[in-house]
């Protein structure tokens, strides 16, 4: 990943910052040019939810590169107040009592590094509420 | 609109083919379906594959393969649509030939996936996902189809059980197919035993990774009469639908939409309802996916295809037989080739060539794959002219 892209994505990872719809209301996220509901192109800039629920999740055991030394990791798509769905990790939380329907809240948290050498990403993770 | 018959097929022994080089792959099946149909010119060709760029460094494959396989300067192309990418070029195919620009067309797809190591393998998959918004996170398929099962064990009651019965079915009839990556049977204590991957599923819930390539050659009916090697097999409809990339974004994360709509599409073309197909080739990639795929193709309710293949329904000789070849999961899954192999196995089970899993007096199929977490989906329906 370059510096770049990671610099684009800024807004959404360290201010979770979505884009509301106008017209029709419907919170984008990450942001979009053009509604999926109503197709109106004007949005307005909306902080995302900081507590949301469990819909359903995974531990992960098998990583993808980068992850390699997190396992065994939560991951769960996250229901958030304002109705918002997002996938992060759930963590500093005992993976044999997770459950869906579990109350959390969001964290800023270190998410990964590209390469030994490069730039550490950081992102959202969730915590129990 | 013409109709389009598929006139040849070919398939090479799945598996991890370490001589072998991902155009010596695509060129082995390709070759099969050409001697298959008896011929030896192509109007323009196809490849379906999803990540050699990952996978193997090697990009721009419509020329590649068009190169080493001897039919340069036809014009060849390759497709991408994940783990779709060989649905996706079968109907590009198809809509050549129905459309009268082209009489033969190879429509061929192939993934080398064995040249890296797993975690990479499992980066260059989980690409088919939202790379920004899930991939970043460190999520991978298995933790996606994962998350899915949970989410539908919930709220319908699928079991563990269930679960592994898809498992054992599908390696039941794998076992019966010489081609085939694991053509061994398996039990649900197997499957249930078996080291955890993304919890609930299993490593014995996942399909594997696999090297292989998969060809058909398409032609119009006319070009098909002509050559008469074969029963008549036509491809009688097509559908294509896609979804929201990422899973998140689903209001409902149990409901495979792109498959449902596909199916439509295509019954629409083929006149006749999934119910009324005698055996289906479906996308398996981890046992919760046939279970939601029976569901979005209407052949039970709604948070039924657990209990329906616990009971049997999809076995060989039950009322819907579903994935006689082994499917994704004893077959083996090259993410390209799959959609192409799909069609190679429903042409031989309506030639009546399929040996020991033979779907008996099967006259019409149902092909349905899909790639990512349903965000690509292709249904084909092919029936053999009596």
């Amino acid at each position: 990943m370059i510096t770049a892209r990671y610099w684009r994505e800024m807004p959404q990872r360290y201010r979770y910052e979505a884009g509301k719809c106008v017209k029709c209301g419907y919170v984008a996220f990450p942001p979009r040019l053009i509604c999926p509901v109503c197709q109106a192109r004007e949005f307005q800039t909306v902080t995302l939810a900081n507590t949301g629920k469990i819909e359903t999740f995974t531990v992960i055991r098998v990583a993808p590169s980068g992850f390699e030394d997190e396992v065994p990791y939560a991951m769960a798509v996250i229901k958030l107040d304002d109705g918002v769905q997002v996938t992060a990790q759930v963590v500093d939380v005992d993976l044999d009592e997770i459950k869906i329907g579990d109350r959390v809240r969001v964290e800023f948290r270190r998410i990964s590094q590209d390469g030994e050498a490069g730039v550490i990403f950081y992102g959202y993770k969730f915590v129990p509420a | 609109m013409r109709d389009v018959a598929v006139i040849g097929i070919g398939m090479n022994k799945w598996g991890e083919l370490w001589p072998s080089r991902i155009r010596d792959l695509y060129v082995e099946a390709a070759l099969l379906a050409l001697d298959d149909a008896g011929v030896s010119h192509i109007d323009s060709m196809y490849v379906g594959c999803m990540s050699s760029g990952l996978l193997v460094g090697q990009e721009h494959l419509g020329a590649l393969m068009a190169d080493y396989l001897g039919q340069a300067p036809v014009p060849a192309t390759r497709v991408e649509s994940a783990c779709a990418s060989g649905g996706v070029a079968l109907r590009q195919g198809f809509i050549e030939v129905a459309s009268g620009m082209s009489d033969v067309v190879l429509v061929g797809g192939v993934e080398k996936m064995t040249d890296i190591d797993g975690g990479s393998t499992t980066y260059a998959l989980a690409t088919a996902a939202d790379q920004e918004y899930e991939g970043f996170h460190g999520v991978t398929f298995p933790g996606l189809y994962a998350m899915m099962a949970r989410a539908h064990m919930a709220r319908y009651g699928t079991t563990r059980e269930q679960l592994a019965q898809v498992a054992v079915k599908n390696h039941e009839n794998g076992a019966k197919n010489p081609r085939a990556q694991f053509p061994f049977t398996t039990t649900l204590e197997g499957v249930m035993t078996s080291t955890m991957v993304a919890d609930p599923l299993r490593l014995m819930d996942c399909s594997p990774v696999t090297d292989g390539a998969a060809a058909v050659v398409l032609a119009s009916v006319e070009v098909a009469k002509k050559l008469k090697r074969h029963p008549l097999v036509k491809i009688t409809g097509s559908g294509q639908a896609s979804a929201s990339i990422a899973l998140h974004a689903r209001a409902d994360l149990t409901w495979l939409g792109s498959t449902e709509a596909a199916a439509q599409a295509a019954c629409k073309m083929a006149r006749c309802s999934p119910r009324e197909a005698d055996l289906f080739e479906v996308h398996d990639c981890f046992t919760i996916a046939e279970i939601m795929v029976l569901e979005a193709l209407g052949l039970v309710e709604k948070g039924k295809g657990g209990p329906a293949t616990a009971a049997g329904l999809t076995a060989l000789g039950g009322e819907f037989p579903v994935n006689a070849s082994g499917g994704l999961k004893a077959k083996g899954h090259p993410v390209g080739a799959t959609g192409v192999a799909q069609i190679v196995e429903l042409a031989e089970q309506l030639r009546g060539d399929a040996g020991a899993r033979q779907v008996q007096g099967a006259k019409r199929g149902l092909a349905q794959n899909m790639g990512g977490t349903g965000a690509s989906a292709t249904v084909h329906i092919l029936e053999v002219e009596s």
